[in-house]
C-alpha cells in the first residue's frame, strides 16, 4: 500500500472500475415529433430519386442514338445510363441509412458471449463417440492394448493417396502442349533469313539504314506463317541500330557480326522478357520500360543499370547480294529470361557459356 | 387489408417452419447485436464490391468470347479496322463499343475489382492493427487471409482475358518469373501455356479459373468468413460496459438490415459513379497483344504494383556480386527469384502467420473482444506501419518511371534511393512509430491524471497562479485505463534442483526473447492510487 493511501486512510483498488454504459443521448427525432415528421420525408425524397435516376437510365438507353459507335457517343451514352444507375442506388442506400440513423433504434443494448470451448460435458460425450465409432469399425486398439487392423489403415490410407494421380498424371500431362522446353533455345532466324521491318514486314537493305536510326525488325516470312506466329514473334524480335563504326566497341568473337555499323540484339529483355523497345540515339542505350534495365548498344549490349544481368544476345548480320540485310545463323544462345538449364541442353554452343560467365 | 397481409405471412412462416424450423434460425438471428464503428465497413466494402463483380460478371460473359483464335477486327471501331487480334479482344472491342452500356459494365467490373482488392488490404490493416485477429479470430484471420489471396488471383486473371497489349505484357513478365523457379520452372510455365508463352490455350484456361474457380472459391471462404464472425459475434472498441464478455450495439434486424442493406446500395453506387465519369483500361487505345510493341509509364493493375517494384528494385549486379548463378552450368535467377518468388512468399507467409508470433510473445490464453487501440500494442503497431512501409516503396519503385517524368529527376537516381530505402525506412517506421504510440499513451496518462487544460488561470490569496485543469469524465477516463498491461514473461530456471535440463527450455527462451521485444518498452496505465496521488500534488 502506497503511502498516498495511507494518508487518505482507505485502499484504492488495483484497476479503475468499469463505468458501463454512458448516457444515451436522445436524438433530435426522438424528443420532438415534427423533427421525425421531417426525416420521414427525407428518407422518402431520397427513394425518390432513387427512382428518378431509374427513369434516367432507361431515358438514356432507349432516348440516346445507339447505333452511333463513335468514341464520344459511346462515352455519352456510357454517363448517362451511370449517372442513372449511380442516382437509383445511392437514392436507396442513402435513404434507409438516413431512416436507420435518424428513426430507428439506436440505443444499446447488451449481448452475453459465451465461451467458445465446447462444456466438459460435451467433450467428453465427443471423444467417447469417436472411441465408439473406432471399436464399431474394428480398427482400433484392442482392450489389452493391442493395435489391429494396421493392414486395413495402411492399405486405405496408402490407396487413397495414390488414386488422385490416376486422374492428374494424365490430365495435368496433357496441358503441357508438347513439352519441348528445347523449343525455347530456337528461333525463326536461320542463315540466311532476311531482316524485316516490324510490323509490315518489308525487307531492309542497307542502304536504308543511316547512322543513329533504330529499327524494329522481325524475320521475312513471319507475317505470313499459318500457326505459332506469335510464339514466333515473341523469340525472334529483334532491334537493329546504325551507330558510327567508331562508337561501336565489337565485342571479342564478334567482330564480323555486324556491318559497317549496323548492329542487331534480340528485343526480348534478358530479365523477364518485355521488349526493350526504347532506343536512346545519344547514348546509344536501350532501354526496358518494364523494370528499365538499361543496355549498352556500343558495348555488345551489357548491362549498364537496372535488374538484367546478362546482355541482351547478339544477331550475327551480313548484307546479300542484293543489299538486303540477312541473319548469319540463329542466335547463339536462348533469347529471353533465364531458366535453369538454359545453359545446359545438347546444342549450347561453348561461346554461350562464355558470355553467360 | 393488413390483416389479410399478416393472414398471408403467418400462413407462410408457419408452412415454411413446419419444413425448416426456420422459426429458431430467426429468433436467434434477428436480433442479435453488432457494435458500431466506421472501420467495421471495411469487410463490408470488400462483401458488396465482390457482389457486385458476381452481378456485372455474369452479364460481361454474355459477350465475352474466350477465345485466342485470330480474326481480323471489322467492328464499329474505325481505328481498329483491319488489324488482326485474338476473339478476346474483339469481343472486349465489342462489348465496349456495339453494346449499349457494354463500356459501363466492363467499367463497373474493373472499378469494382480494385476496390475490392484495395478494400481487402485496408480491411486488414483494421484487423491488425486492433488485435482482432487475437483468439479466438485466429482461424478467421487465416481464411481471410486466403481471401486476400483469391482476390490476387480473381483481379489478375480477370486483368488478362482482354488480351490487349498491357495484359499481355504481364503475362509475358508471369512466363519469366515462372522460368526461374529452379529445376521445374521452364515445365511449369509450358504447363500453364500450354506450351510455348504465349500459346493460344491461355485465355480459355484464365476464364475458367476467373469465372468460376476463383469465384467459387471467394464464395465459400466468404461463407465460412461470415459463420465464424456470427459464431464468435463481433468484436468490438473499448468503452463503458464494454467487456471480453459481452457484446454492446444494435440489433441485426431493423437497425443492421438497413444501415449494411442500404450501404450496399451505397458501395455499388459510388461504383457506378467511378464507371460512369472515369475511363479505366482503354484497352482500344493500347490494342491487341503483339510481343513485340510496348510502350513507356506501363504499370499493372494497382494490386500487382508491390511486386513490379520489387522486380524494379533488384540489381542484376550489386557492388560486383551478379544476381545471376551459373553452377554447375545451370542457372539461378536471383534476379527474379528474389523479388518475384522469395519476397511474397516471405511477406504472405509473415501476415498469415502473424497472429501466432504475438500469441507467442503475449503467453495469453484467453478470449479477447475488445479491440486494442492501436497506440496500446506499440510494437504490433509498429511492425504493422514497417511492413506497410516496405510494401510502399515497392510500390513507389513501381512508379519509378512516372516519378522521374512529374518530377524531373533521375530514373537511376530513384531506384538507386529505393534500393536503400527497402531495408532503411520499414525499419525507421518501426522505430518511430512504437516511439509515437508509447508518446500517445503517456499523453493518455497525462490526461487521466491531470484532465484537460481549461486556458483558466486562477489566483491563489496568497499570490501563486494556477491554470484549472479538468478532470475527464468517467468514459473518457475508462477508455485510456482500461487496456492489458503485458509485462515481458519470465523464464523458468533451465536446470531444475538436480542439474538436469527442463524439457522445452529452448523454445521458452525464445518466446521469452519475443516476449521482450514486444512488452520490454511498455507505458501503465493510471492506477486509482496515483490518480489519487496526483489530485494532491495540487
Amino acid at each position: 500500500m502506497s503511502q498516498s493511501d495511507q494518508r487518505q486512510g482507505k485502499a484504492e483498488p488495483e484497476s479503475f472500475e468499469d463505468p458501463g454504459l454512458p448516457y444515451h443521448r436522445p436524438r433530435l427525432a426522438d424528443k420532438d415529433p415534427k423533427a421525425a415528421k421531417r426525416a420521414e420525408r427525407q428518407v422518402a425524397a431520397m427513394f425518390g430519386i432513387s427512382i428518378l435516376g431509374t427513369i434516367i437510365a432507361l431515358w438514356a438507353y432507349f432516348g440516346l442514338d445507339q447505333s452511333a459507335t463513335d468514341t464520344a457517343s459511346i462515352m455519352q451514352m456510357n454517363t448517362a445510363i451511370g449517372i442513372g444507375v449511380m442516382l437509383g442506388l445511392f437514392g436507396i442506400g442513402f435513404g434507409a441509412i438516413h431512416w436507420a440513423k435518424t428513426l430507428m433504434r439506436d440505443h444499446d443494448m447488451v449481448e452475453e458471449r459465451h465461451e467458445l470451448r465446447s462444456s466438459d460435458e460435451a467433450r467428453a460425450g465427443a471423444i467417447q463417440n469417436l472411441k465408439d465409432g473406432v471399436e464399431d469399425s474394428g480398427i482400433g486398439a484392442t482392450p489389452e492394448g493391442v493395435g489391429r487392423r494396421g493392414l486395413l489403415k495402411g492399405s486405405l490410407i496408402t490407396a487413397v493417396l495414390l488414386a488422385p494421380l490416376a486422374l492428374l498424371v494424365p490430365q495435368i500431362g496433357n496441358m503441357g502442349g508438347n513439352w519441348d522446353v528445347n523449343a525455347l533455345r530456337h528461333t525463326m532466324w536461320k542463315k540466311g533469313t532476311r531482316l524485316a521491318r516490324d510490323p509490315e514486314g518489308t525487307l531492309i537493305k542497307a542502304s536504308d539504314v543511316t547512322i543513329g536510326s533504330a529499327f524494329h525488325v522481325i524475320p521475312e516470312g513471319l507475317n505470313e506463317l499459318e500457326h505459332g506466329k506469335l510464339e514466333e514473334k515473341a523469340k525472334a524480335i529483334v532491334l537493329m541500330v546504325r551507330l558510327d563504326p567508331r562508337d561501336l566497341n565489337l565485342q571479342p568473337g564478334r567482330e564480323d557480326w555486324s556491318f559497317d555499323g549496323i548492329i542487331a540484339f534480340s528485343k526480348v529483355c534478358t530479365h523477364v522478357g518485355c521488349p526493350v523497345a526504347l532506343y536512346e540515339q545519344q547514348t546509344h542505350h536501350l532501354l526496358c520500360p518494364c523494370h528499365q534495365s538499361t543496355f549498352d548498344v556500343a558495348n555488345g549490349a551489357k548491362v549498364i543499370f537496372g535488374p538484367a544481368r546478362r546482355p541482351l544476345p547478339q544477331l550475327p548480320i551480313a548484307v546479300d547480294d542484293e543489299g538486303y540485310i540477312i541473319a548469319q545463323s540463329d542466335f547463339d544462345e536462348p533469347v529471353g529470361p533465364s531458366y535453369w538449364d538454359r545453359l545446359k541442353t545438347p546444342g549450347s554452343s561453348p561461346s554461350a557459356e562464355a558470355v553467360g560467365n | 387489408m393488413g390483416t389479410k397481409i399478416d393472414h398471408a405471412a403467418a400462413g407462410t412462416a408457419n408452412y415454411l417452419d413446419e419444413r425448416t424450423s426456420i422459426g429458431g434460425f430467426v429468433k436467434f438471428f434477428a436480433r442479435k447485436i453488432f457494435p458500431d464503428h466506421w472501420s467495421f465497413m471495411l469487410g463490408e466494402v470488400a462483401l458488396y464490391s465482390f457482389v457486385v463483380l458476381l452481378i456485372s460478371g455474369v452479364f460481361l460473359t454474355a459477350y465475352f468470347v474466350p477465345s485466342m483464335t485470330p480474326v481480323t477486327y471489322d467492328g464499329s471501331f474505325a481505328s481498329m479496322r483491319g488489324v488482326e487480334m485474338s476473339e478476346a479482344f474483339r469481343s472486349t472491342l465489342q462489348t465496349s463499343f456495339d453494346i449499349p452500356g457494354g463500356l459501363l459494365l466492363r467499367q463497373i467490373h474493373h472499378w469494382a475489382a480494385l476496390l475490392f482488392t484495395a478494400s481487402i488490404l485496408v480491411h486488414m490493416a483494421r484487423i491488425f492493427f486492433t488485435g482482432a485477429f487475437r483468439k479466438p479470430r485466429e482461424i478467421n484471420w487465416l481464411v481471410g487471409f486466403t481471401l486476400m489471396i483469391m482476390s490476387l488471383a480473381a483481379g489478375f486473371t480477370g486483368y488478362s482475358l482482354p488480351d490487349d497489349v498491357l495484359s499481355g505484357n504481364g503475362l509475358r513478365i508471369i512466363d519469366g518469373i515462372l522460368k526461374s523457379i529452379p529445376i521445374i520452372g521452364a515445365y511449369i510455365s509450358f504447363w500453364l501455356f500450354g506450351g510455348e508463352f504465349p500459346g493460344e490455350i491461355l485465355i480459355p484456361r484464365m476464364f475458367t479459373a476467373h469465372i468460376l474457380i476463383v469465384p467459387g472459391l471467394i464464395l465459400g471462404l466468404i461463407a465460412l468468413h461470415l459463420f465464424l464472425v456470427f459464431l464468435h459475434k463481433h468484436t468490438q472498441y473499448p468503452g463503458g460496459g464494454r467487456t471480453h464478455k459481452n457484446v454492446v450495439g444494435l440489433p441485426l434486424f431493423p437497425v443492421y438490415t438497413a444501415k449494411a442493406g442500404g450501404f450496399f446500395f451505397v458501395v455499388f453506387g459510388v461504383i457506378a459513379f467511378m464507371a460512369a465519369f472515369f475511363t479505366i483500361n482503354p484497352v482500344w487505345n493500347y490494342g491487341p497483344y503483339d510481343p513485340s510493341p510496348v510502350s513507356a509509364g506501363t504499370q499493372p493493375d494497382w494490386y500487382i504494383l508491390f511486386i513490379d517494384g520489387a522486380l524494379r528494385l533488384m540489381p542484376g549486379e550489386l557492388f560486383g556480386i551478379p544476381s545471376e548463378w551459373f553452377v554447375g552450368g545451370y542457372t539461378i535467377s536471383w534476379n527474379l527469384l528474389v523479388p518475384g518468388v522469395i519476397m511474397p512468399a516471405l511477406l504472405f507467409g509473415f501476415m498469415a502467420l502473424y497472429p501466432w508470433f504475438e500469441a507467442w510473445a503475449t503467453g495469453d490464453r484467453g478470449e479477447k473482444h475488445v479491440l486494442d487501440r492501436p497506440r496500446n500494442a506499440p510494437v504490433r503497431t509498429g511492425i504493422g506501419v514497417g511492413v506497410i512501409t516496405f510494401y510502399l516503396v515497392m510500390v513507389l519503385e513501381s512508379m519509378n518511371d512516372i516519378m522521374a517524368m512529374l518530377f524531373q529527376l533521375s530514373l537511376n537516381d530513384i531506384t538507386l534511393s529505393l534500393r536503400v530505402a527497402i531495408f532503411v525506412a520499414p525499419v525507421v517506421a518501426f522505430m518511430v512509430t512504437k516511439r509515437l504510440c508509447l508518446g500517445l499513451q503517456r499523453k493518455d496518462r497525462e490526461l487521466v491524471l491531470h484532465g484537460n487544460e481549461t486556458g483558466r488561470i486562477v489566483r491563489h490569496e496568497n499570490g501563486e497562479y494556477i491554470e484549472v485543469h479538468k478532470p475527464l469524465d468517467e468514459q473518457a477516463r475508462w477508455i485510456r485505463v482500461s487496456y492489458d498491461d503485458i509485462a515481458p514473461s519470465v523464464v523458468a530456471p533451465q536446470f531444475n534442483d538436480r542439474g538436469v535440463q527442463r524439457k522445452g527450455h529452448k523454445w521458452d527462451k525464445f518466446k521469452h526473447l519475443l516476449s521482450r521485444f514486444y512488452y520490454e518498452d511498455r507505458v501503465s496505465p493510471v492506477t486509482p492510487a496515483e490518480l489519487e496521488d496526483a489530485k494532491h500534488h495540487h
